[in-house]
């Protein structure tokens, strides 16, 4: 009997462990306010952008700042919001992350090659789309696989990033492979240097990335999916999101976005700039 | 947590399937390459001791992580293929066994010397007299300290997230992404380690009782 009241009180911890734990998610915070009044109070607009990915959002270690396509976008879109004198602050992500800081208001807005989908926008709200992305895949040079057909072979072995949904559609085009999820891309990469699987699937702007720094490396098969990158930002924020929004407009009616987009992907080999000019 | 629970289950059983695989395999191995390594440590053959040192320092003061990227990356580029779940089993055991055999050194330098002697003088050789002496002492004093290494192994194996491994750690990553749900899918392996851990922390708790 006493055994049992031991047990008892130990579960009892347990169960009170998780309410109290549960019951911090639900406090009002930060995220509550809104954001385009802050914003204008501070000068100030927090971005969430990727570190570690090539073309988009990188840390260079020089200066310590994100250089990327994301960032210069965030940039362009600050100026158009709070005037030539508005900062930009960045706030490093990762696809893990990201939502859950934009939702305790550490961030203002995430622009870290997110791509709009239903179940992200449950939780999130997303501006128009400000990349025309789709999945991909790399391979090493010469290599058997030509287009996602190939992979769909009991034994075969996908690569992926974690919270990235590539996972999930290749699943769906090829469901006889077998996908591992690593944490971050830089070891994907690694991963798929050391033969751990023949392919490396995400989004065709990351890829062109790590084709242009692996040379061994080349990006195969087109894009199987259409899946365009969005700036999103938390819910009830909707005069925030009209801002970004027109921002988005404006940058892409006078040069701005396309000279970006050269900036960034004008000497990608493969890249088709006519197609993404905006 | 309901929801979690509910509909990413066969999710968790994999995850916690893989990680009491890792964790029993790795606890096994661990113990007994630790065990050798500690009398490696104890043994009056100089140049052994000095083997058993380096490899407990080396391996005790380098991060899991390194150890357990080290088999998944280098590993397969240049000696054999072995899979993210090999490769992290296989870094989390060398990694452990250097802290267990630094424990049951202890362990066996705190029995006395006279049980050695003891032994010895009755005719045992060294190696009868660690077996059926020293080392079931040593042991038994060591079974808490011991159970901190199990009960950190199984929380260790966590490693294999990072090697896609599959395991428990690797799981609740994919979950949190897929739910979105980043507070409760970790809830929820944080519960899956208690079911492996708690137990293990009562039977050896018991078997301290029982032997002591």
């Amino acid at each position: 009997m006493k055994k049992f009241t031991r047990y008892l009180v130990v579960i009892g911890m347990l169960g009170l462990l998780t309410v109290f734990l549960t019951a911090c998610g639900s406090r009002k915070s930060l995220s509550q306010q809104d954001v385009l009044t802050n914003d204008r109070a501070s000068n100030t607009i927090t971005w969430g952008v990727k570190a570690d990915t090539k073309l988009f959002g990188l840390m260079d270690v020089k200066d310590n700042t994100i250089k990327g396509f994301d960032a210069d976008i965030a940039t362009a879109i600050t100026k158009k919001i709070l005037g030539k004198n508005g900062k930009a602050k960045f706030v490093q992500v990762t696809s893990q992350t990201r939502i859950p800081l934009l939702k305790n208001g550490n961030i203002d807005a995430i622009i870290a090659t997110m791509t709009i989908t239903p179940e992200r926008e449950k939780q999130v709200d997303f501006s128009k789309s400000y990349f025309d992305a789709g999945q991909s895949l790399l391979v090493k040079k010469g290599s058997s696989i030509k287009s996602v057909q190939d992979l769909n072979k009991t034994g075969t072995k996908v690569i992926g990033v974690t919270g990235a949904n590539s996972v999930a559609n290749i699943k769906k085009f090829a469901p006889k492979a077998k996908v591992l999820e690593l944490s971050d891309y830089a070891q994907a990469m690694t991963a798929l240097k050391s033969g751990q699987g023949v392919a490396l699937t995400t989004d065709n702007g990351i890829l062109y990335g790590m084709a242009s720094q692996n040379p061994g490396y080349e990006v195969v098969g087109g894009t199987f999916t259409k899946e365009p990158y969005g700036i999103a930002i938390n819910k009830g924020q909707a005069p925030f999101k009209k801002e970004v929004n027109q921002a988005l407009i404006e940058i892409e009616a006078d040069g701005t976005y396309n000279r970006i987009l050269k900036k960034w992907f004008g000497n990608v080999a493969g890249f088709d700039y006519k197609e993404a000019s905006r | 947590m309901w929801y979690i629970l509910t509909h990413y289950w066969s999710e968790l059983i994999q995850g916690l399937g893989y990680t009491l695989l890792s964790s029993l395999i790795a606890l096994v191995f661990s113990t007994i390459i630790g065990t050798m390594f500690a009398i490696f440590e104890v043994l009056p053959n100089r140049a052994m001791r000095i083997i058993g040192r380096i490899y407990i320092e080396l391996f005790r003061n380098i991060p899991l992580l390194v150890i357990a990227m080290f088999f998944y990356v280098i590993i397969p580029m240049y000696v054999a293929k072995i899979d993210g779940f090999t490769a992290g089993t296989i870094g989390l055991t060398i990694y452990t066994s250097s802290f267990i055999a630094e424990t049951v050194r202890a362990g066996i330098q705190s029995v006395d010397t006279g049980q050695m002697e003891g032994a010895r003088s009755n005719g045992l050789t060294y190696w009868q007299a660690m077996q059926h002496i020293v080392l079931p002492q040593a042991f038994k004093i060591v079974i808490p300290p011991l159970g901190n290494q199990f009960i950190n192994l199984v929380k260790n194996s966590s490693v294999l997230a990072f090697v896609a491994g599959f395991d428990l750690m690797y799981q609740g990553n994919s979950i949190a992404s897929l739910s979105l749900d980043t507070i409760n899918s970790y809830m929820v392996v944080g519960v899956f380690y208690l079911i492996i851990t708690l137990p293990l922390s009562y039977y050896m708790r018991h078997l301290e009782k029982r032997l002591a």
